[in-house]
């Protein structure tokens, strides 16, 4: 583990405003939401933001997210899943409609950041597959696709978030609850890794915890060594 | 600051007075936050020590860890990813133990903890004494899982809780304050959860 960040990152240091541009349910649980920033400072990907609601008397309550969107893009695009009483993530999928307005703290973190230097491999899982969509949008643009692979992981295409959009950019999507285009569904074995892991000088590992546990256990059997992976887990364990 | 149209919150007569600012009660979860792979220890060749701007370097083994009196912690923590968790009962010892055998010198003013995994975390010398910090290997009732820093972790109640370095090995006693993993990675030098001091910048 290497304590220093390779390149100097941005983060945000106060609290701004956001007005929400764009409302999209993408899922059954899941809302992309479009963002303006006021005071912006553009982000690396991999990076997050925070969001916080604050109600007529004041009682505010706050939540992170990855971003998704490449540095360029005029908006900030977040993928938020809804989680069973969130008090945020309900807010944002049920009621939240364009025009509101969430004040926003970022772009935060310097640790989980892809510059695009370094040869990388992405295992990330469910809405862990955010800042690998990214990376991946910035790689394009940069003509670095080709030091970019990941690895997304759903149980089924419909709920994996960006499906579509990471199997364009050369993703191998792995699903676990379903046979599609000649695989069957399983996680991802290191026979199908293996070959994506040659040559990698960083990895990132995004997801829920028992997902970040089995995504940098793969990552080991196929020789990346446990000092170049990055991990970023979310959710609950008991 | 902008209010957002139609955000309500949860009623407030359910928000208890020991939940910070900013914080929500994760009840029976427990949330677990790293960012590395988990430490592998093997438990003979574990040592603690507590070093640097000491007058007495010390270290001890697991078992001579476990032979010091014991001391516990039943209360509250908080995670700067804005969960709290109440009621936590730990067992270990107390830093104040561990600093009163190395001695610190009288230009100590902070500690790096260092872990295994090359995680450190920076903190206030007046932080982790007067019964404010312990090493702990237990959480009610239990051994202390790996994946929350088993076997031993610090433990800060009052501060953050990536200040409770998991897997800590090593207490480095400082002359000057020197920004650990997360705090060079833009987070709060000393992590007051009822300041809010979450990232570098806040008061």
């Amino acid at each position: 583990m290497t304590a220093q960040p390779d390149t100097p990152v941005p983060v945000g240091r106060s609290w701004t405003t956001g007005r929400l541009a764009e409302v999209d349910h993408v899922g059954e649980r899941l809302v992309r939401i479009r963002l303006e920033v006021d005071e912006r400072t553009d982000h690396v990907p991999g990076q997050h933001y925070v969001v916080r609601l604050r109600a007529e008397d004041g009682y505010t309550a706050q939540r992170s997210y990855s971003i998704a969107s490449d540095p360029v893009e005029p908006l900030v695009e977040l993928l938020v899943e809804r989680l069973p009483g969130g008090e945020v993530s309900g807010f944002l999928h049920d009621d939240a409609r364009a025009g509101d307005e969430v004040e926003l703290r970022g772009p935060i973190g310097r640790w989980f950041v892809w510059t695009g230097g370094q040869r990388a491999l992405c295992v990330v899982g469910g809405t862990g597959v955010v800042p690998a969509v990214s990376m991946l949008r910035y790689a394009r643009r940069l003509g670095r696709a080709d030091r970019l692979t990941v690895v997304a992981v759903g149980r089924t295409w419909d709920e994996l978030p960006y499906a579509d959009e990471l199997a364009a950019s050369g993703a191998l999507v792995a699903l676990t609850r379903e046979d599609r285009g000649g695989r069957y569904g399983a996680p991802p074995s290191p026979r199908e890794v293996a070959p994506l892991a040659d040559g990698v000088q960083r990895a990132y590992v995004c997801g829920s915890a028992g997902f970040a546990s089995f995504a940098t256990r793969l990552l080991g059997e196929v020789g990346v060594r446990s000092d170049v992976v990055r991990v970023e887990q979310f959710g609950a364990t008991g | 600051m902008p209010i957002t149209r139609g955000f309500t919150g949860r009623p407030r007569d359910e928000r208890p007075d020991r939940l910070p600012p900013g914080q929500y009660d994760a009840g029976d979860q427990w949330p677990v936050l790293t960012a590395e792979p988990d430490g592998d220890v093997d438990l003979t060749r574990w040592r603690m020590s507590v070093d640097g701007a000491v007058t007495t370097p010390s270290s001890w083994t697991w078992d001579e860890l476990h032979a010091l009196p014991g001391s516990s912690y039943d209360g509250d923590i908080h995670c700067v990813t804005t969960w709290s968790k109440f009621g936590m009962h730990f067992e270990g010892v107390s830093v104040d133990l561990l600093l009163d055998a190395a001695g610190p010198t009288s230009e100590a003013t902070h500690v790096m903890a260092h872990s295994t995994t090359g995680y450190t975390t920076n903190l206030p010398l007046d932080d982790v004494r007067g019964g404010k910090a312990w090493v702990v290997w237990e959480v009610d009732g239990a051994p202390l899982p790996v994946p929350h820093g088993g076997p031993v972790r610090l433990l800060v109640p009052h501060l953050y809780f990536w200040k409770s370095a998991k897997w800590v090995t090593r207490l480095e006693l400082m002359t000057r304050d020197r920004p650990g993993f997360w705090e060079q990675n833009g987070y709060h030098d000393r992590g007051d959860p009822w300041l809010e001091q979450r990232y570098q910048g806040d008061p």
